[in-house]
């Protein structure tokens, strides 16, 4: 069966074919070859019985006057059938009267065997036949006759038919074959035609080919199904190429947009690093001088000078950290494998004059490789870090973590923990924003744009950024970044 | 204090000239300083041409240049100076209010031999105008052909 389900369907039909005329052949060939052999046996049987009959009736009187030689004359008469091998008359009391054979011991053997207590019996045993009958008379039965005939014809009559019937089955076997295989083109020629067109298509997703082959029946419903769904294919295919064209079209257009408004803003963040830091610098410039020269001038005057000294460095500041972060947001990113570990040996190495005269129990955990512009993710743990450092300025004892939160084949989340000054959990969102401080500057120095950076170059990575805090009581930071950098926006 | 050679400061801005100037008053290297206004009048300078025909032959210990500026930039002031020959070892030194990377690039790719940003900061700026003033106008052995000022 298994072999049957892996043939070609042109073999599947041909197979077929052949088993089942072969089959039905075989079915008819034994049916009459039983029938020919009962009846043949049948016909035999009764031709003996007859003879016995005869014999039987010629005998009787030679029985009944114990002439055994007229018995045995009588019993030589069945020399005319040559069928019959042996014969013999027996007594009443089962004595042997008369017999005749080409065989006499062998067959007065087989004779004697088959002299039962029911008289009229016959038995066929080693390609012989043995029958009984009786011979009555006068409603008394005076002796049996028995006789043994051969076999040989129903044999070879079985023997001729099985001959002829293997014949004729071979002969059809062949006309079936020779049929079946020029009628399974018919069939199977369309669909070997339409699998080889299915492999074209899914091969060289070549969707303008059809497969040919107009009929009335299921087959030629199945081509022009296929074909159809070949046509629709095509025309989605089409659809689908169309939109994607537009879209491209459209990605291209947006693309120069785009880059007309980066070139703007490159021509932007370009005239405000070079012509507002001038203007700064003068009015900086020109205080100081005022300061230095003007003797007379009394401490209104020099705090008030003082004063615009400081909001010029500030906007000088504020400015420098603009360019920083329009930068950052611009500028390509380069995608490598990073150590988190040694970058935050590194930052924290830089941080230390920070540090310098602090007592802080740092707790730094091992941190993974992970992938993402070095340069970035430096500026990342730079900013978390100073941060930490610096809300941690006014604690009596700072504590700082650095570690995992979360490492799954998905994403990696790094934290920084300080039991700082914290944060108000209400303005949570403000954290991350451009310029966005939750203290005032007197009380912790800074611009506001440190976490909005972070945020900005986390986005980049595909990543998340977010915070807990409770005033008084500290902050965690924490950024995700993930296992696999998709396509950096 | 050893001489003060010649420097050249080419500056469009009268505030920033002044501020300079002041800053380099402050360490007394101001007298030796030739204040032009931009690109056209540096080169005018250098190769001694127009309102500078009569000048004293003699290239300058260094060049101060303003990268913004009217007419020639500082950039196309460089590429000029640094492709001629008698100009090329003239030390440049850019001074300006941008720390664009674009710039910083297209400079050094120039031959520029040093890059500052001004300061906003006074105090830093006139830290940042002395320490180049002593450098290039004291320190610094520059290229023959340089003028020297008469002790």
């Amino acid at each position: 069966m298994a072999l049957f389900r892996q043939a070609s369907v042109k073999n599947k039909l041909i197979l077929t074919s052949v088993l089942g005329s072969g089959t039905a052949l075989l079915l008819v060939g034994a049916v009459i070859t039983s029938y020919d052999l009962v009846s043949l046996r049948n016909a035999l049987v009764r031709r003996m019985s007859v003879q016995a009959g005869i014999v039987g009736a010629n005998a009787a009187s030679a029985l009944l006057f114990n002439d055994p030689e007229s018995a045995e004359a009588t019993l030589a008469a069945l020399k005319g059938d040559p069928r019959i091998l042996a014969a013999g008359l027996y007594t009443e009391d089962r004595r042997l009267f008369a017999i005749y054979g080409s065989e006499p011991l062998n067959g007065k053997r087989l004779m004697e065997e088959s002299l039962s207590d029911t008289r009229d019996v016959h038995r066929m045993r080693g390609g012989r036949l043995v029958l009984s009958r009786s011979i009555p008379f006068e409603q008394r039965t005076i002796g049996t006759v028995v006789i043994v005939s051969d076999l040989q014809e129903v044999t070879s009559s079985m023997t001729r038919d099985v001959v002829i019937f293997a014949s004729v089955l071979l002969i059809s076997l062949l006309l079936a074959l020779f049929i079946s295989s020029r009628l399974q083109r018919d069939i199977s020629q369309p669909i070997l035609d339409l699998a080889q067109t299915a492999r074209r298509v899914s091969q060289e997703k070549d969707y303008s080919v059809r497969a040919s082959g107009e009929r009335r029946d299921e087959i030629g419903t199945l081509v022009t199904a296929f074909n159809e769904m070949l046509s629709e294919i095509r025309q989605q295919e089409g659809e689908l190429r169309a939109a994607h064209d537009r879209l491209e079209q459209r990605v291209a257009e947006r693309t120069v947009q785009l880059q007309a408004v980066n070139k703007e803003l490159e021509a932007f963040s370009y005239s405000v690093s070079h012509d507002l830091r001038a203007p700064l610098r003068h009015i900086a410039g020109f205080a100081e001088m005022l300061d230095a020269s003007c003797e007379g001038l009394n401490d209104g005057g020099r705090r008030c000078i003082q004063k615009i000294s400081q909001a010029a460095g500030r906007m000088g500041q504020l400015i420098d950290d603009l360019l920083i972060f329009s930068r950052m947001g611009r500028s390509e990113m380069q995608a490598v494998t990073v150590n988190l570990a040694s970058l935050l040996k590194e930052v924290l190495v830089e941080a230390q004059p920070d540090v310098k005269g602090r007592v802080i129990d740092w707790k730094i955990e091992p941190l993974p490789m992970v992938s993402g512009d070095r340069a970035m993710l430096r500026l990342v743990l730079a900013n978390l870090v100073s941060n930490a450092v610096k809300y941690t300025g006014k604690s009596a004892s700072a504590r700082i973590e650095i570690g995992v939160a979360q490492d799954t084949d998905r994403e990696v989340v790094i934290f920084v923990r300080d039991n700082g000054a914290g944060f108000d959990m209400t303005y949570a969102s403000k954290l991350f924003g451009v310029f966005q401080r939750l203290h005032r500057a007197d009380e912790f120095e800074g611009t506001g744009i440190g976490l909005a950076n972070v945020q900005r170059i986390i986005n980049r990575h595909g990543g998340r950024t977010w915070a807990e805090g409770e005033l008084g009581r500290g902050a965690v930071f924490y950024f995700s970044l993930p296992r696999r950098l998709e396509a950096a926006a | 204090m050893s001489e003060v050679k010649r420097i050249v400061l080419v500056e469009d801005s009268e505030n920033d000239i002044e501020l300079t100037l002041a800053a380099l008053e402050e360490h007394h290297l101001a007298n030796e300083v030739v204040v032009v206004r931009d690109g056209v009048e540096a080169l005018d300078y250098l190769y001694r041409r127009g309102a500078f025909q009569t000048r004293p032959i003699g290239n300058p210990a260094v060049i101060l240049l303003d990268l913004k500026m009217p007419r020639m930039g500082g950039l196309e002031a460089l590429r000029t100076l640094k492709s001629d020959a008698t100009l090329r070892t003239i030390p440049v030194v850019i001074m300006t209010s941008s720390s664009e990377e674009r710039d910083v690039v297209d400079s050094y790719n120039l031959g520029v031999n040093a890059y500052v940003v001004k300061p906003v900061k006074f105090q830093s700026f006139v830290e940042a105008v002395r320490t180049l003033g002593l450098f290039w106008a004291v320190l610094n052995q520059p290229p023959p052909g340089s003028v020297r000022r008469v002790a």
